[in-house]
């Protein structure tokens, strides 16, 4: 592991503007060299977070401990921390080399020292002799590129990332994500990324932290969030969900059975216990088939075709549910009758 | 905790050293004559501040010294909290001591009454601060800083909070204590004790408040007159600038360019010219004057010489400035809402009169009430052309100046004057603020402004053709009466007063300036020089906050400044007088108080300049400096201020020449040692030394261009080399500042 990367500890933070609570009793752990994601919705509190860890703003309570050294009130610049800013904030009228220098020079490195330090930055970011580029003369992939090299030359315990990719177009973005990510893997720095879009935080993490309201919803791996949402909210984040209700029939050991419109079907327990309950189920854990008369049946009202799957809404008694069939050699048109089937991963029991 | 430590023990070794190194009284002859050294540290007079407490019997010091040890102390508390704290508390009392010290002793004991009462009379009293007090002050502040600093404030940002306080510290003695000293001047006698009678006679004087004209008496009050004056200059100024705004967006006028031009001319016109100017047209000895006694025997008369002279001058002088804020306000109305209104069946004239004009209502009404203030704040035309009909700039000039001496109703006068321009600049800021509907959205509104009806297009080119020749008229009388012999009597050309004012001579190898006009002519440059950087700092600073830094009270902090901006020139200059001819501070008749009123007079432009400009600057480019470990002076110095050049250029010419034009506070404060250029060609039009006069100013109009012009070059090369999120900073053009000009 990388020496310099350190822990991340927020104890009972919490943050107001004037009468407003953007963050309330925070409690968090990022362990050393590991990428941490904060996922939520936008105006969640993901970037004020991140600014406190920054200490960029400070908290109205609570503490922030990083690398076992308590920084709540440390101001910005003797933080250990480096930040990649969502507008990249790159200073324009300097080129990408004295850029990246930017922040060793600030930390009293010589220049010339600094200067080979950043070039050595530029190669790991790839942008090996461009450094006499001025940021106007870069394009949008390669500014980026430059804003994490500049925060990463700094050999920080914790890099933060805020939404580092919103700038970038859609191809791009899947590219750059994987680059940070090898990135991060090979340094063994600790990181935390700040994004809305979940596909990037379950592509990138090792933890995500789900935020909603300026509270954490859910946090774990993304294999646990995806396959055990804690709620519905949480289901219809990560990856969308179709939430039923169920009744819960009896539950024996850590397998449960539940019923649904009439469909008996068996899911992972966790800890439920027999009544009424919520079903998250994936639209691609639905089955259609054509059929006038069903247990569970339903009626296709739209459907559209997407190249390697076909999207459906089917109108039934439990609601609209939104189905991925990736039988594109049977479309099904609107105003087919359908009988309604489970599979049996992309199910599971909500607690809430 | 280092760095902590470290940047207090400098502070601290400052003060000690100020204690016992520097004399702390005011030197008679100047700190910088260093005659002081001789006599130093054993007389009355240069001691420092710890023998003055022990040999001289100042023991009042003991006070100030005592919170300075306290901050002593604090140094080696080590709970962070608790040791910002006190040393908040150390410097806070420390400065406040300080203050009150200097207040309450003066040159001959106690200065209050009720001190004398309660504590008895003194042995001896205390001359003004001299650079040990003053040196000291400036620590405790930063003490008090880090101490606050040190408890998290501004994010524990220490040079910020430094700065902060630093800016209230200067803005509160140089703004705000010769204000005060002004308004506790008017209740008191030459003695200094409280007496109400000056300022009950004077505030009840019929010669100010007189109401006898609308009666059908004699003339008005001062007062009167003055209000009359600045309605019908605000009235006639705004008009005149909105004919001149048509003209130039909503006609085929040929001379737009010329139209744009005009704008420039109030920057660079020292204040009284036009009221030169038009001496030597229609005074008694002017080209009109007399050529209209030749021609038809029309008996040369004193009519210019009043409110009707002062009126021309002042329409000549604002209307630039009034057609500089209308012409944004005119092509502010957005063309699509002109279409709108045209698809709606109506004609060209229903639209002007229902949809374009109501929209610049708001911007019109700002323009009179700059034309108001900028009336009721210039000095120069009504010195020239007043005669014995001033109003009220020029009678506190004349009651503490004249034969009257009467620094009481100087202060009563100022305080009249005061009370007008503040409630317009409150009409402006509170009333006006956000009724401006006519602004330029940025989605790049297509379509054209329709032009006027035509009996209107008329109507505004027979208006405006008239004065803008009227107007060339002027400036070529300003050229052209330098080469003049004798104004109106006399006309043949010649070169005799610009050998007087500037000639030069060669003797002995060295260059002598012979010239009358050159020893106010470098004192001018000199301290133009050292303002103008000097007020770029402070007015970037002071921006610089109001951006960036949220703080309790920023708003007041803002709102107060640029309230100093609606304070008329006259009444700084009689309140410096007031505040700086006596301990605790006196500066008067030094290079200081000059430099201190341009500084703090023409700083709220460069504020204003900085704000614009800083607002276009994503903050996330501070940020991201503070999270690479640079510090904020850092942050400054290698990120804001290189993209903030061209703000920076523009409030450096800006003080420059504004220091170079100025008269109305300049007049109360200049010395036999420090005369500057505006106040002497003052002088020189009070000997009627006219040529002399015309040919000085137009070298200074000539100075200025060539300085803006300079400057203008330097700021057209630009390091960013493309398009980027910085370019869309718009290049602050000088002209832009003279909508803020107070004479
Ligand atoms: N400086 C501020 N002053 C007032 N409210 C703020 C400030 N910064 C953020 N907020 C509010 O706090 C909430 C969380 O903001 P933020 O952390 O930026 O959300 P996001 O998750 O989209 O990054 C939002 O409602 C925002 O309006
Ligand atoms: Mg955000």
């Amino acid at each position: 592991m990388n020496p310099s990367s350190g822990s991340v500890v927020f104890q009972n933070v919490r943050k107001t503007f004037g009468a407003f609570t953007a963050i309330h009793d925070l409690t968090l752990t990022v362990d050393p060299g590991t990428l941490v994601t904060l996922l939520g919705p936008s105006g969640c509190g993901k970037t004020t977070t991140l600014r406190m860890l920054a200490g960029l703003e400070h908290p109205t309570a609570g503490r922030i401990i990083i690398g076992g050294k308590d920084v709540t009130m440390l101001p910005a610049n003797e933080r250990d921390v480096s930040m990649v800013f969502q507008s990249y904030a790159l200073f324009p009228h300097m080129n990408s080399l004295e850029n990246v220098a930017y922040g060793l020079q600030s930390s009293g490195m010589n220049k010339k020292e600094a200067r080979q330090k950043a070039e050595h930055g530029l190669e790991l970011v790839g942008l090996a002799g461009l450094g006499n580029r001025l940021p106007a003369e870069l394009s949008g992939g390669q500014q980026q590129r430059v804003a994490v090299a500049r925060a990463l030359v700094l050999e920080p315990q914790v890099l933060l990332l805020d939404e580092p990719l919103s700038n970038l177009d859609a191809r791009l973005r899947r590219r750059v994500r994987t680059e940070i990510r090898d990135l991060q893997q090979r340094l063994q720095f600790t990181a935390v990324y700040v994004t809305h879009d979940q596909d990037e935080a379950l592509a990138v993490s090792d933890k995500i932290v789900v935020m909603k309201d300026g509270e954490i919803a859910q946090e774990g791996s993304p294999r646990d969030l995806y396959e055990a949402p804690a709620s519905s909210f949480i289901a219809d984040f990560i990856g969308e969900a179709n939430v039923l209700p169920c009744e819960i029939i009896d539950v024996s050991g850590a397998q449960a059975t539940v019923s649904i419109e009439g469909l008996q079907h068996v899911v992972p327990a966790r800890g439920a216990r027999a009544g009424r309950g919520k079903l998250a189920v994936r639209p691609s854990a639905i089955t259609l088939e054509p059929a006038d008369d069903a247990a569970f049946a339903g009626r296709i009202s739209h459907a559209a075709y997407l190249g390697d799957h076909i999207e459906y809404e089917a109108e039934t008694s439990g609601g609209t549910l939104f189905v991925v069939d990736p039988m594109v050699d049977r479309p099904l048109s609107p105003g087919t009758r359908v009988s309604i089937g489970l599979k049996t991963r992309g199910i599971a029991l909500i607690l809430d | 905790m280092n760095n902590r430590n470290r940047r207090l023990n400098l502070v601290l070794a400052v003060a000690v050293a100020a204690a016992i190194l520097l004399p702390w009284y005011r030197i008679e002859r100047g700190f910088y004559s260093f005659s002081w050294l001789g006599d130093f540290p054993q007389t009355d007079a240069t001691a420092p501040g710890i023998l003055q407490l022990f040999l001289h019997g100042r023991w009042w010091l003991l006070a100030v010294f005592a919170a300075l040890a306290g901050a002593f102390a604090a140094r080696f508390v080590t709970e962070p909290m608790r040791r910002g704290r006190l040393l908040a508390w150390a410097g806070g009392i420390g400065i406040f001591l300080l203050a009150l010290q200097g207040l309450a002793i003066g040159a001959t004991g106690w200065t209050w009454t009720i001190s004398e009462t309660l504590f008895g009379q003194l042995a001896n009293g205390q001359p003004s601060m001299g650079a040990g007090a003053v040196v000291t002050a400036f620590a405790f502040i930063l003490i008090f800083s880090f101490g606050l600093a040190e408890q998290g404030v501004m994010r524990g940002d220490a040079f910020v909070v430094s700065i902060i306080a630093l800016l209230i510290f200067l803005v509160a003695i140089f703004v705000f204590y010769p204000i005060g000293s002004m308004f506790v001047g008017a209740f008191q006698d030459f003695d200094g004790s409280v007496n109400f009678d000056g300022f009950t006679r004077s505030i009840t004087d019929p010669s100010i408040w007189s109401l006898d004209c609308v009666i059908g008496g004699q003339r008005c009050g001062v007062a009167w007159r003055t209000f009359f004056l600045a309605i019908m200059t605000a009235a006639g100024s705004t008009a005149l600038g909105l004919a001149f705004a048509l003209v130039a967006t909503r006609t085929r006028f040929p001379f737009k360019k010329g139209l744009r031009l005009l704008t420039v001319l109030p920057i660079i016109t020292p204040p009284f010219v036009i009221g030169l100017a038009l001496t030597l047209l229609f005074g008694r000895a002017g080209v009109v004057t007399q050529g209209l006694s030749s021609l038809f025997g029309v008996e040369p008369s004193r009519w210019l010489y009043g409110l009707t002279g002062i009126w021309i001058a002042q329409v000549l002088s604002f209307t630039p400035i009034s057609f500089l804020v209308l012409i944004g306000v005119v092509e502010g109305v957005s063309p699509s809402m002109e279409e709108a209104s045209q698809t709606l069946r109506a004609n060209r004239w229903r639209t002007f009169w229902r949809v374009s004009l109501p929209l610049m209502k708001p911007g019109i009404a700002n323009a009179f009430l700059i034309g108001f203030i900028e009336s009721m704040a210039d000095f120069g035309n009504p010195l020239v052309l007043g005669g014995s009909h001033g109003v009220l700039s020029t009678e506190i000039f004349f009651a503490v100046v004249g034969s009257q001496n009467d620094p009481a109703r100087a202060a009563v006068l100022a305080m009249i004057l005061l009370c007008f321009t503040l409630s317009a600049f409150l009409v402006q800021r509170l009333w006006l603020a956000g009724k401006n509907f006519a602004t330029v959205t940025g989605k790049g509104d297509s379509g054209q402004h329709i032009s006027l009806p035509r009996p209107l297009s008329v109507a505004v080119h027979m208006v405006v053709i008239p004065w803008m020749i009227f107007t060339l008229v002027v400036y070529g009388m300003i050229i052209f009466g330098g080469f003049v012999k004798t104004w109106g009597l006399d006309n043949t050309l010649t070169l005799t007063h610009y050998a007087k004012a500037f000639s030069v001579t060669i003797r002995d190898g060295s260059i002598a300036w012979t010239g009358v006009a050159w020893n106010s002519f470098w004192t001018t440059m000199e301290i133009a020089l050292i303002s103008a950087p000097l007020t770029a700092i402070v007015g970037l600073a002071t921006a610089y906050v109001i951006v960036r830094q949220k703080f309790v009270g920023r708003n007041l902090f803002e709102f107060a400044l640029m309230m100093s901006f609606a304070i008329p020139g006259t009444v700084i200059g009689i309140s410096y007088i007031m505040a700086f001819n006596l301990p605790p501070l006196e500066m008067t008749g030094t290079a200081l108080i000059l430099i201190a009123c341009f500084v703090f007079r023409n700083m709220p432009v460069g504020v204003r300049g900085g704000v614009a400009a800083m607002s276009q600057l994503d903050k996330s480019l501070d940020e991201a400096s503070i999270t690479l470990r640079a510090n904020s002076f850092r942050t400054i110095t290698k990120v804001i201020l290189p993209l903030l050049r061209p703000a920076i250029t523009a409030a450096l010419v800006y003080s420059f020449v504004r220091a170079i034009t100025s008269i109305s506070a300049v007049i109360f404060l200049v010395s036999a040692e420090y005369n500057m250029a505006t106040s002497y060609i003052v002088g020189l039009v009070e000997n009627g030394e006219y040529g002399v006069a015309i040919a000085y100013s137009s070298m200074l109009i000539v100075v200025m261009v060539v300085v803006i012009l300079a400057f203008q070059l330097l700021v057209g090369e630009r390091r960013l080399r493309r398009e980027n999120r910085v370019a869309g900073l718009a290049k602050p053009e000088v002209p832009a500042f003279s909508q803020e000009k107070t004479a």
